[in-house]
């Protein structure tokens, strides 16, 4: 049993809220999310935190751990250095509802907009279709995504300027990817994702991927992939020449 | 027990305020330290024209030669068409392509953004910058002909292995004959290579014009195994841009210290 000092922001507006230091027994093996309610438990019984599974699998518990997004529920106390008290704000990049708690349904408004899934004619009269299990390796990955929204929150586009209205974000580039790159997909996605959804802002720092609970290799295998298929349509001369080519 | 906290901001409006309390300046410091260093010797290297090949070696700075004194120049010596108000060196002609390479690599882009124009100067930490474009707007939409200078890169990166090939080849000074031996400066030219083809070869560009582009790669195998090898190259594209550039520069001053007679090349096999 070891004494823990957590200091929690309260209150529902940043500029109305302030910081509040607790205090709490911990044990061995305990999680920020553990110890998050406890304090709420035993001390801040109005203490608001969005919370599900405790496993890592839900996306749930995302919040700013000593300054860096994580999930509360995957940092484990014994990796956090104890010797000040520990740092818990929540996602800057949404707004506040309470306490640790953000309104993330920008996120899901966002993920409406982006055109769906189109698969070919199926291949069999049994409506099914034939896919080679190395054309869907790639996008495995992509599918791995728990929607916990690390990566927008610590995206300086939209953490630092704010630009919710032109820039989709690191987890809906990536969600573009895993359609873009399906190899049953006929959709083209490639004008909106230089246009109205900002591929273009990216420049390419991989905090997204440095944040992922997932290990998904958000800028290496998703965004530059699609930067690079946006220049092919877009910046390529070579490209460009070919298309005539093919015109005429 | 809780207490309220006045010392801790939610807001976090400065440059350079976080709530980080790991040591993230470290990363940019050290980047922007390097890349400064290589660029700063690099150019005074170029603006040299002297010093850069000793026998059979020929420094990564001036390959290929196109034009120069040396005997690894391709077509002469200075051609008489050149602008007597313009400095030549053969490493002019050349180096900007290696350069505009790794200038625009998408992992170069990602350090320098954050080493010299601190946006953002390490993640989760408050910028200096209100306006930002990204990479829609001129100049940084430039970046996007990058898969140009990766093609001029890996013709130059097939010069580079001849060198290696040449650096194979000692003329004995008394007869004027070629033999067959092994030198430091061969092995340092050779590390070299095999550095910069990890870093052309794991190029993102490449992995896209390879076989990114494709929706089913099964349908063409063997697109399909290059895009998986140069995928391998390509998991470690950080790790192969600094030793590759570290070993540049190693390889300049090698062949230079050598030219100039400070060092001596021993021959391991000959």
């Amino acid at each position: 049993m070891a004494t823990v000092s957590f200091t929690i922001f309260r209150g529902n507006s940043p500029d109305t809220g302030a910081f509040e230091t607790y205090s709490t027994e911990t044990d061995e093996g305990m999680v920020v999310l553990d110890a998050v309610h406890k304090i709420q438990a035993e001390q801040a019984n109005d203490l608001s935190v969005r919370w599900n599974c405790k496993a890592g699998k839900c996306g749930s518990c995302s919040a700013e751990i000593n300054g860096m997004p994580k999930l509360m529920c995957m940092t484990r106390l014994s990796d956090l250095p104890l010797d000040k008290p520990v740092l818990l704000q929540p996602m800057k990049a949404f707004p506040l509802i309470k306490d640790l708690v953000t309104n993330v349904s920008w996120n899901f408004d966002v993920k409406k907009k982006i055109k769906k899934f189109k698969p070919r004619p199926p291949d069999n009269t049994d409506g099914t279709w034939r896919i080679a299990q190395e054309d869907v390796d790639r996008v495995q990955e992509f599918r791995k995504c728990i929607e916990c929204f690390l990566c927008q929150d610590v995206c300086h586009v939209l953490r630092e300027h704010r630009m919710h209205d032109q820039f989709i974000g690191p987890r809906f580039l990536v969600y573009s990817a895993a359609l873009e790159m399906h190899p049953l997909d006929t959709e083209d996605r490639l004008p909106d994702l230089k246009n109205s959804e900002g591929i273009g802002l990216c420049n390419i720092t991989k905090c997204c991927t440095a944040v992922c609970p997932e290990e998904i290799h958000i800028t290496d295998n998703a965004i530059i992939p699609l930067k690079e298929r946006v220049v092919d349509r877009f910046y390529d001369p070579w490209h460009w020449f070919l298309r005539l080519f093919k015109k005429s | 027990m809780h207490t309220p906290d006045a010392n801790v901001s939610h807001s976090i409006p400065r440059f350079g305020q976080t709530a980080r309390r790991d040591a993230w300046w470290v990363s940019p410091i050290v980047t922007f330290i390097c890349l400064s260093a290589f660029v700063i010797y690099t150019t005074w290297a170029a603006f040299q024209g002297e010093y850069y090949h000793h026998g059979s070696y020929l420094s990564p700075l001036y390959s290929p030669e196109i034009f120069g004194d040396s005997p690894h120049s391709l077509f002469g010596p200075k051609p008489g068409w050149w602008p007597g108000w313009l400095p030549f060196s053969p490493a002019l002609l050349i180096l900007w392509a290696p350069g505009l390479f790794r200038l625009t690599c998408y992992y170069y882009r990602g350090a320098y953004y954050k080493a010299f124009f601190l946006d953002p100067v390490s993640c989760s930490v408050s910028e200096s910058k209100k306006r930002y474009t990204g990479e829609r707007a001129f100049p940084l939409i430039l970046q996007n002909i990058h898969r140009y200078f990766l093609f001029i890169a890996l013709g130059f990166w097939l010069f580079l292995l001849q060198d290696v090939w040449q650096a194979l080849w000692f003329t004995d000074p008394a007869t004027g004959e070629k033999t067959f031996g092994i030198g430091v400066g061969t092995l340092v030219l050779a590390i070299n290579v095999v550095l910069l083809g990890g870093y052309a070869f794991g190029c993102h560009s490449l992995r896209h014009v390879i076989g990114g582009m494709l929706d089913h790669l099964s349908g063409s195998p063997v697109r399909f195994r290059a895009y998986k090898c140069v995928t391998c190259f390509n998991q470690r594209h950080m790790i192969w841009a600094w030793c590759s550039l570290f070993s540049v520069g190693f390889a300049d001053i090698y062949v230079r210290m050598c030219a100039m007679g400070i060092w001596t090349d021993w021959k391991i096999l000959l």
